[in-house]
């Protein structure tokens, strides 16, 4: 038996020494982090279909489409409702009950502003509708003062779908985060150091 | 229902398994003495328990934790608010912050790792406020040095170069090569006569004392499965534990201070928080290193016919010049980061440059000093991720679609954060008391806080606040807030936000107001020493710590040669 599976295996039965008894070379901690990031991925991936904690189906199908509105599908990456952005606010604010309210609510602005608009919810309202509302409340400086509460709910609603999206594999992936590894350190590249105009002389 | 008492007599007794406990325990056990330990939280380990190199889209809630203040993934078990375990808050405002775990808060700190000066043993002397301590630089300077040597700092030694000579040099591995956005503020900071200068973290560049260097994956604060980054659970207690000498109780709340009909200590009752059994441990020396204000409430709630006011407190003192260290922050947006080509930015888990203080307090208006914390890079995306980007300067202002996508895009790696760390003035009505009214969930009672900033710290936060702005302007860039005026303290953090605070136990030459004699031994009770921050006579333009690990040292070998001699 390998140090690492049998460490994992008394981590499991719970009888690690409770103080290091022994230390992780750099080679152990690598193959234990992919070892159990693996198993994470492979719990994850035979999981059931998520099942909403807080929202209804209906708030689920409009953060969803609010979701992809804030962060479409572009050349470089997915939308954000394909990177679990809905599932993540759903989970989230099941967690921050002092948030439930407004976000409930503020989903319910929506839906009242495009009945009182176009006679449909959000979500059943065409593209250039749904458009026409955001363009009233995704602007919080030109906004008119009668719609203060919906540029509020917009606001929170960009922050979680950024959180949502640029947190998830996809979205480290585009912006290019390239750390969360072991590596040896050296400084920057010269490319970078050139672009900002330092060096290390 | 009984009270449980251990059959055994140890040698010492230590409350609390941090930086000052497990630096006691280190040098006590090598010393060979028999030493039991009392931890209020559960065992940890690095090694088993971190969670090191995860991805925030492994949590449900990318991160977010509603019990840790830092994260989901963060190392530290613990956090201002903690159930079942309440303070209050009499003058002013207060947080406590408080860890509950093998190692305490060695497990949330920026290893940020630095001496105090020869100026800050002894600031009364140069500017008539607080307190001189009654020792000085060259007293604790040999275990200083120590601790340099067993835990490791990397950093350099610039006072001649730089003629900083409150900043004293140490013994220290290389410094990782800085960052780029870090030279960019270093230039800027260059026209300013700001020194930027090496960090000194407790992260190994090179192996040491069978721990391997550090892999540089940045993420220190959740605790380094590698043991490359400086925590008690990582460094003291295991040299401690290989001496057989080493007991262990987790999850033991201590109560009190037992003492005997000759008014010495006898050892340490607790509950054990697992089954709500009370105990009693017995020892010949007890060790305080719960944490100032933990201490400090320790020994105001082990009152006696013989002790009315508390252990060790006939001065009245215990609980008194309660300091934190002041701090704010400030963000700016730089353009000239925008569109920086991408590369991995992690390093260490912590700044490569810092400054240290270079003002003349004379000269200034407020007599104490500060030091930068620099922050920025290409950071691991998390929750919060570009939160506000409507508000940020160069911005659209909001928006939504594939041109809001390119905006993010454009400001990862664009913003530097300055987060001023300084000295508070010790005042006696900054203090915590016993709460006649309330106690914790076992029952014991709990503390009461005062505390208040002067104009010594809001004359301060202002000269930071007005600093930072211009260093950012020096960068061609924008703050992403506007300065707080006096209304808000120039927004400064409340007392114990920035969780470094000290005092409360202090040590001083005279028992009439101090606590603790100059080897952290209790005036009144000479088996009782504290090992914490509650010793420090003031604080400085420094983080604790070192100074913690260097005292509780210094005090070790103190009752060593104390328990030789018959004196113990």
């Amino acid at each position: 038996m390998t140090d690492i599976k049998r460490r994992q295996m008394l981590q499991m039965l719970g009888a690690v020494p409770a103080v290091a008894a022994f230390t992780w070379t750099r080679e152990e901690a690598v193959a234990a982090a992919e070892q159990a990031g693996e198993a994470r991925r492979q719990a994850a991936a035979s999981n059931q279909p998520y099942t909403p904690r807080f929202f209804t189906a209906h708030e689920m199908a409009t953060i969803t489409a609010l979701a992809d509105l804030i962060l479409p599908k572009d050349d470089r990456s997915v939308s954000a409702s394909e990177t679990g952005t809905t599932e993540f606010i759903d989970y989230l604010i099941s967690e921050q009950t002092d948030r439930q309210t407004a976000i409930r609510g503020g989903l319910a602005w929506l839906d009242a502003e495009c009945l009182g608009r176009f006679n449909k919810a959000f979500v059943d309202c065409s593209d250039a509708e749904r458009r026409a509302v955001a363009d009233d409340i995704a602007w919080p400086k030109r906004a008119r003062p009668e719609m203060s509460q919906g540029v509020r709910f917009f606001n929170t609603m960009r922050d979680l779908v950024a959180t949502g999206f640029w947190s998830s594999r996809e979205g480290v992936a585009d912006l290019g985060y390239m750390g969360n590894r072991m590596t040896v350190w050296n400084g920057a590249p010269e490319n970078v150091l050139q672009k900002l105009g330092v060096s290390y002389d | 229902m009984q009270i449980i008492r251990s059959p055994k007599v140890y040698d010492v007794c230590i409350v609390g398994s941090g930086a000052g406990g497990g630096t006691v325990a280190k040098v006590l056990t090598e010393a060979g003495a028999d030493v039991v330990m009392v931890e209020s939280g559960p065992m940890w380990n690095e090694a088993t328990d971190s969670a090191m190199l995860e991805w925030n889209y492994e949590s449900p809630t990318r991160g977010w934790s509603s019990e840790k203040p830092f994260g989901a993934f963060d190392g530290c078990i613990g956090g201002w608010d903690i159930g079942g375990e309440p303070y209050t808050v009499g003058t002013g405002a207060w947080r406590w912050f408080r860890a509950r775990m093998l190692g305490g808060r060695t497990h949330h700190w920026g290893r940020i790792s630095l001496r105090f000066g020869p100026d800050d043993f002894r600031r009364k002397s140069i500017d008539g406020l607080g307190e001189d301590w009654p020792i000085t630089y060259d007293d604790i300077r040999p275990y200083y040095d120590k601790v340099d040597q067993f835990v490791g700092v990397f950093g350099t030694n610039h006072a001649s170069e730089t003629g900083l000579h409150n900043e004293p040099d140490g013994i220290f591995l290389p410094p990782p090569k800085p960052r780029a956005h870090e030279l960019l503020i270093k230039k800027a900071c260059d026209g300013l006569h700001i020194p930027v200068v090496p960090s000194r973290l407790s992260i190994l560049t090179r192996p040491l004392n069978g721990r391997a260097a550090c892999h540089y994956c940045g993420q220190c604060g959740r605790g380094c499965a590698t043991h490359s980054n400086f925590s008690s659970v990582s460094v003291m207690l295991p040299p401690a534990l290989a001496s057989g000498k080493l007991t262990i109780i987790p999850n033991a709340m201590a109560r009190e201070v037992t003492t005997g009909a000759d008014g010495l200590a006898t050892g340490v009752s607790y509950v054990n928080k697992a089954d709500r059994t009370e105990h009693q441990v017995r020892a010949r020396i007890v060790v305080l290193a719960a944490s100032c204000c933990e201490s400090a409430r320790l020994l105001l709630n082990s009152k006696s016919t013989r002790f009315p006011d508390g252990l060790a407190n006939s001065s009245g003192v215990v609980g008194h010049y309660l300091t934190d260290s002041t701090g704010l922050s400030v963000s700016g947006i730089i353009p000239a980061l925008m569109e920086t080509p991408r590369y991995n930015a992690d390093g260490v888990g912590g700044m490569h440059l810092y400054v240290p203080w270079w003002g003349d307090n004379k000269a200034l208006g407020f007599p104490r000093g500060y030091h930068i914390e620099l922050g920025g890079g290409f950071g691991m995306p998390g929750y919060g991720f570009g939160g506000g980007i409507q508000n940020y300067p160069y911005s659209r202002g909001g928006g939504y679609g594939a041109d809001l996508k390119a905006e993010y895009r454009r400001y990862y790696g664009a913003s530097v954060s300055f987060s001023g760390r300084g000295e508070q003035v010790a005042r006696e009505d900054c203090y915590c008391e016993i709460d006649p009214n309330v106690v914790d969930e076992w029952g014991i009672p709990v503390l009461r806080f005062h505390h208040t900033w002067s104009d010594h710290e809001r004359l301060q936060a202002k000269h930071m606040q007005e600093t930072f702005r211009s260093i950012i302007d020096a960068m061609g860039g924008t703050p992403t807030s506007t300065m707080p005026g006096p209304e808000a303290d120039y927004g400064l953090a409340a007392g114990g936000v920035i969780i470094h605070e000290a005092g409360a136990v202090r040590m001083g030459s005279d028992p009439k107001t101090s606590v603790l004699n100059a080897h952290s031994q209790a005036h009144d009770v000479k088996n009782v020493f504290v090992a914490d921050g509650g010793p420090f006579a003031s604080q400085a333009d420094k983080n604790i710590t070192w100074t913690i690990m260097a005292l509780a040292w210094r005090a070790s070998e103190y009752m060593t040669d104390e328990r030789r001699k018959g004196n113990l």
